[in-house]
């Protein structure tokens, strides 16, 4: 053939296969060194994995779609930091699958606002924002505290997590369902957002 | 990175580059064997293919990506561990704690080899730190009355104050109001700025395992009467008697004691609602009213200046 083109531009399957392999070119300089990097691969000083309580949180926090208006992401801009604290470095969330950070920023960035508010806060503010904060647009989220957790399949997410490298304890594991079982979604999702960011704070 | 992964990225990186430059070339060439201009013989409804070369200004703007990216990863870090010729760099990313940070900050300032976030850090200390400097010699009763001084605290109470007491400062139910001077730790300043700087926590407990239902509405109808509310004489008398456990706190008279947070009972000012009902919940479940540490996030200077703020606050009455 006198025009080898002509074979991509008359075949489409060869041309997706083409267009997989320049593709993976951009995979291969992006995602495979952050792999084996240290700043990327370990955690930071003091970062605890999250306990039993606090992965239901999470949970709740992905079920509930928080992830679409609140970022968990401080850039280093004076203008965030003076804000919340500290810019976000990759070693907070080398335990995280799959990592929250988000890009929407609706309401306030929550990367650390542990220990920010009280417990107390933060019932009365996911049952009723606008109770605390009167110009909030935030949703209420009142069935949090009367769902409550029976803990069947936390353990077994502490594995898959374990299986990812999150250095949970076989006591950890064990102990998963009776941490959380009768506990309130509410709760869960308290303990969770406490935890946030208090490892480089 | 280490010099295998710096290799890597930037042989693939320049490899790709030459290789869309390769490709161009290659696509500009006249490879169909018919003169550029000329029917392709290949005709459809009436239409029929000429064999035109590229458009030239797509193939301009394809040059252009080229020679674009090729300057700029001479300037700005992307190839591997060359940090560019303009040694731009963003934050520090490769820190493990709070500490590491500060270091690597101080010793970036110190060599005057600040990154773009360090450098805005700089910036403002450079401009603001004199101001808060100034402010934070003076005493907290001299900045209660300076406006200027004033404004700044209000914007930092707005900022970091308002979600749990109120744009206002007036607080709502189980959130202080700041404003009545009526305090649950004290309001001198020194008493302010030690609550600002490491929080405070409230330890009511439930009382009723040991009380049982009786006994809390003894209690309650007491509680109330000391702040000259109609009740139950009969009640409150017997609350009366039970009331020595609650004096630990609140102390003898109900007035209560800022060592614990305890609030005074006589004043009829409620933190939690003042009606029998919500009394009769504080009192059996307990209440543990929870204010953060600041030093943390705010640091010392601009505590002050809340110090100041809430100060003023009580001030005017």
């Amino acid at each position: 053939m006198k025009n080898v083109h002509e074979l991509v531009e008359k075949n489409t399957g060869l041309m997706a296969i083409l267009i997989l392999v320049v593709i993976s070119f951009g995979a291969l300089v992006e995602i495979s060194p952050l792999m084996f990097q240290r700043q990327t691969t370990e955690p930071v000083e003091g970062l605890k994995p999250y306990t039993a309580l606090q992965l239901e949180g999470r949970d709740i926090y992905i079920r509930e779609g928080c992830v679409g208006c609140h970022s968990q992401m401080i850039r280093p801009f004076r203008s965030e930091t003076e804000r919340y604290g500290h810019y976000s470095v990759a070693g907070e969330t080398v335990w995280e699958h799959p990592f929250l950070w988000g890009s929407k920023r609706t309401g306030p960035d929550l990367a650390r606002v542990g220990g920010r508010y009280s417990d107390e806060w933060h019932r009365v503010h996911l049952t009723d924002p606008r109770a605390v904060v009167p110009e909030s647009n935030m949703p209420a989220f009142p069935w949090l505290a009367e769902n409550t957790l029976d803990g069947k399949l936390t353990a077994k997410k502490m594995e898959v997590f374990r299986d990812f490298g999150v250095p949970y304890t076989d006591e950890d594991i064990a102990g998963a369902q009776a941490a959380v079982k009768g506990k309130t979604e509410m709760e869960a999702l308290i303990a969770y957002l406490q935890s946030l960011g208090t490892a480089l704070k | 990175m280490s010099s295998f992964w710096s290799i890597w990225v930037s042989v693939i990186t320049l490899g790709t580059i030459l290789g869309c430059f390769l490709l161009l070339r290659w696509c500009l060439k006249n490879k169909t064997g018919v003169e550029e201009g000329d029917d392709m013989h290949h005709e459809f409804d009436g239409i029929v293919e000429i064999n035109n070369p590229l458009p030239r200004w797509w193939t301009i703007m394809f040059y252009a990506t080229i020679v674009w990216g090729v300057i700029y990863l001479a300037l700005y870090p992307g190839l591997g561990n060359f940090a560019g010729l303009l040694g731009w760099e963003s934050s520090n990313q490769n820190i493990r704690s709070l500490a590491e940070s500060k270091q690597a900050h101080a010793e970036d300032l110190a060599n005057g080899n600040l990154n773009e976030y360090s450098r805005s850090i700089a910036a403002a200390e450079e401009r603001f730190g004199p101001i808060f400097e100034a402010y934070a010699k003076r005493s907290v009763e001299d900045l209660a009355t300076d406006p200027e001084a004033l404004k700044v605290g209000q914007r930092l109470f707005l900022q970091n104050c308002s979600q749990c007491h109120g744009s206002d400062a007036r607080g709502q139910r189980g959130f202080p109001n700041l404003t009545d001077n009526d305090w649950l730790y004290g309001g001198s300043p020194a008493q302010i700025k030690e609550t600002l700087r490491n929080g405070r926590i409230a330890a009511m407990p439930a009382w009723i395992d040991s009380l049982g239902e009786q006994g809390v509405k003894e209690v309650v109808a007491y509680a109330l009467s000391l702040s000259g509310r109609k009740v139950d004489p009969v009640l409150a008398e017997a609350g009366e008697s039970r009331f020595a456990m609650c004096a630990a706190c609140h102390g003898q008279d109900g007035k209560g004691n800022y060592a614990f947070g305890a609030p005074n009972l006589t004043d009829n000012i409620w933190l939690y609602g003042g009606s029998e009902m919500a009394v009769t919940e504080t009192v059996t479940h307990g209440r543990n009213g929870v204010m953060p540490a600041w030093k943390d996030i705010l640091g010392e200077n601009k505590i002050h200046l809340v110090t100041a703020y809430v100060y003023s606050l009580s001030q005017e009455q």
